[in-house]
């Protein structure tokens, strides 16, 4: 049938083929029926398939996953690459053009931008896992590319699925510290991300009309009001969604939007408390930082431990000392540092992982140990730390940094001397920075003339 | 400006019925591959290309082709488990279907997720980070089952005994022809 379909394709004409290149590639031809299983619009029967089902969803992952990719973005701005040492991805290259200089206030703006990326990001995986399981059939269309669009669009769909699924997994096994990837997880997903971002783009802005047309059209409160009695399969059309033999419903579609909702609901309540503080802490049962340390001033989030670190006995004893350079470089002793006027304020700690916590921190201003040393005007610091190794042994901290009045070297949380856990003799805190900006066990501070 | 020209309007319609889409499509799609190809030249330069790609292409495959066939075949099994053993006599007994794939589906989602934890797959860099084992998130995640299935189970006792009093409702099948 195709046979003589194909032979009568050409122009008529009888030409003479004036160079037997056109023939000599046999094209691939692509059968007409679609081979049995998958590829045929009959196998996928459930009755909840269709347009209306997807919109829904897709409508909900569009703003959801803006905001998660928004929020991504600014912490890698979080960390000012632009400073030297700081830039886990510096070949990045047009990649960084947003950055800026990122704000010391509000003090909480990490702790919120960040908490929402991953909790949020927690959140949508079921709306995500709903939004594939509702467009499955169309992986198997048949015949595999219509036309040059449908082949271009298909291979963009690559990027956006495959980009979506790279981002939450690199994601969720990162947080929990899973490091089984053969990547650095910086580097991976924050090109990941920009893959996937380009993906997604084009995928909302070819497909937003139809959803708008979609949910106008059939409107919300109709599907939302049905019972499972009174569900039925949405009308036949051409998204290829829509089964042509619908099983009978066993769930109505409200009911799958709440299954949905509920797996989302339950990732939320039971890691959402590893951001929060007070009792609620304790509602993050599948969290990794929602743990309990006990009652004492110390005993909040730990986040590399000393040993881990190999950190020394020895190197934080009475022998410890502070090494400030700048114009008049000064050796503090700890004693020396308590006798310096101190400061206290209540500031969090902000991990990328998305957990964080308020402490009352106790320190000397980063700007007093600036003039003891002879720095004047605008000046960075390059911290320095006693742990060995660690991508943030080393780290810059910006002029604007340095220059609030609230960023200390502290010594004191809550009351007490640190633990050893928590950076004893000294840590870096710095408000709304991240929480590997601010360093533990400090050993040395550079300051320097601002670079920029 | 008075619209296109008639010989442009016809050619832009024959570029797009060979195209088999608007030109903007087009366009918006080259746009997303020089974006996306662009990162992509970052990947490589960062000397992690290999790695990237095969967990890349693998995260897409590994739900088309794994993950998803996975739950649908679990569905399938609950489904035709589930008519098998309605019992036909009462008719009073409403479908428990959805009472079994709620928690069932909810508890493995915290699986999916949470999977490194429950089964101490990060306990190495846990420890050393936290300076706590991950010992506590197997029985944190056994407990959530818990309460899920017993609190769908007591839902459908209710929805028994709600319908316990009520004429027996016909059995419900989409109306054949």
């Amino acid at each position: 049938m195709s046979e003589s379909r194909e032979s009568t394709h050409d122009d008529g004409e009888p030409r003479q083929p004036s160079k037997a290149r056109r023939r000599r590639v046999p094209a691939i031809r692509i059968p007409d029926n679609p081979p049995p299983g998958p590829f045929r619009p009959e196998f996928w029967r459930s009755p909840l398939r269709g347009p209306w089902l997807t919109s829904v969803l897709g409508l909900v992952l569009l703003g959801g996953i803006t905001v998660v990719a928004i929020t991504g973005l600014l912490s890698y701005a979080a960390y000012n690459p632009w400073l030297p040492l700081n830039d886990l991805t510096p070949g990045k290259g047009l990649l960084g053009f947003y950055l800026f200089d990122w704000p010391t206030s509000p003090s909480w703006l990490y702790r919120l931008t960040q908490g929402t990326h991953v909790i949020l990001g927690l959140t949508l995986l079921p709306v995500l896992l709903a939004k594939l399981w509702s467009v499955i059939p169309k992986l198997f269309t048949w015949p595999p590319a219509r036309s040059l669009a449908h082949a271009l669009e298909r291979a963009s769909l690559l990027l956006l699925v495959g980009g979506a699924i790279f981002e939450f997994v690199t994601g969720i096994l990162n947080i929990q510290l899973f490091y089984v990837f053969p990547f650095s997880f910086y580097s991976a997903h924050l090109y990941g991300a920009w893959i996937f971002i380009a993906a997604f783009v084009v995928h909302a802005a070819i497909k937003l009309p139809r959803v708008v047309g979609t949910l106008r059209a059939r409107g919300v409160r109709h599907d939302l009001g049905a019972s499972l009695a009174e569900t039925r399969p949405e009308p036949p059309d051409d998204t290829g969604l829509v089964s042509p033999d619908p099983a009978t419903p066993t769930m109505s579609r409200r009911g799958l939007l709440a299954f949905v909702g509920g797996g989302s609901l339950a990732l939320f309540g039971l890691s959402v408390g590893q951001s929060i503080d007070g009792p609620l802490r304790r509602t993050a049962l599948l969290a990794p930082h929602g743990r309990i340390y006990g009652p004492g001033p110390n005993d909040f989030q730990v986040n590399k431990t000393a040993a881990a670190m190999g950190i020394a006995p020895a190197e934080t004893g009475d022998g410890w000392r502070l090494e400030v350079q700048g114009p008049r470089p000064v050796r503090l002793s700890r004693a020396g540092l308590l006798a310096m006027p101190l400061h206290t304020y209540a500031l969090p700690i902000a991990c990328v992982e998305g957990w964080s916590t308020q402490q009352e921190w106790t320190g000397v201003r980063l700007t007093d140990l600036a003039r003891l040393a002879g720095a004047a005007g605008a000046v960075e610091v390059v911290v320095r730390s006693l742990q060995k190794g660690g991508v943030f042994s080393r780290v810059s901290l910006s002029a604007q940094q340095v220059a609030d009045p609230r960023s200390m070297l502290a010594l004191r949380v809550n009351g007490a001397d640190l633990s050893l856990d928590h950076g004893y003799p000294a840590r870096i805190i710095v408000p709304n920075a991240p929480g590997v900006h601010c360093t533990k066990w400090v050993r040395r501070l550079e300051f320097l003339r601002e670079s920029a | 400006m008075s619209g296109l020209p008639p010989r442009l309007r016809e050619l832009r319609e024959r570029a797009a019925a060979r195209y088999g889409a608007n030109p903007l499509q087009l366009l918006a799609l080259i746009a997303c591959f020089a974006l996306a190809g662009y990162a992509a030249g970052r990947v490589f330069a960062a000397g992690i290309w290999i790695g990237f790609l095969i967990w890349f292409v693998g995260a897409a495959i590994f739900h088309d082709f794994v993950l998803f066939p996975l739950y649908a075949l679990a569905d399938v099994a609950i489904r035709s488990s589930s008519r098998h053993r309605r019992i036909p006599v009462a008719g009073r007994w409403p479908p428990w279907i959805n009472y079994l794939r709620v928690p069932a589906g909810l508890s493995a989602l915290l699986l999916l997720v949470w999977f490194p934890l429950i089964l101490h797959g990060s306990q190495h860099e846990y420890r050393k980070a936290v300076g706590l084992d991950t010992t506590p998130y197997l029985g944190h995640w056994l407990l959530v089952t818990a309460v899920l299935f017993a609190g769908s189970a007591v839902t459908y006792a209710l929805s028994v005994r709600a319908g316990a009093g009520r004429p027996p409702t016909p059995p419900r099948h989409l109306p054949k022809a």
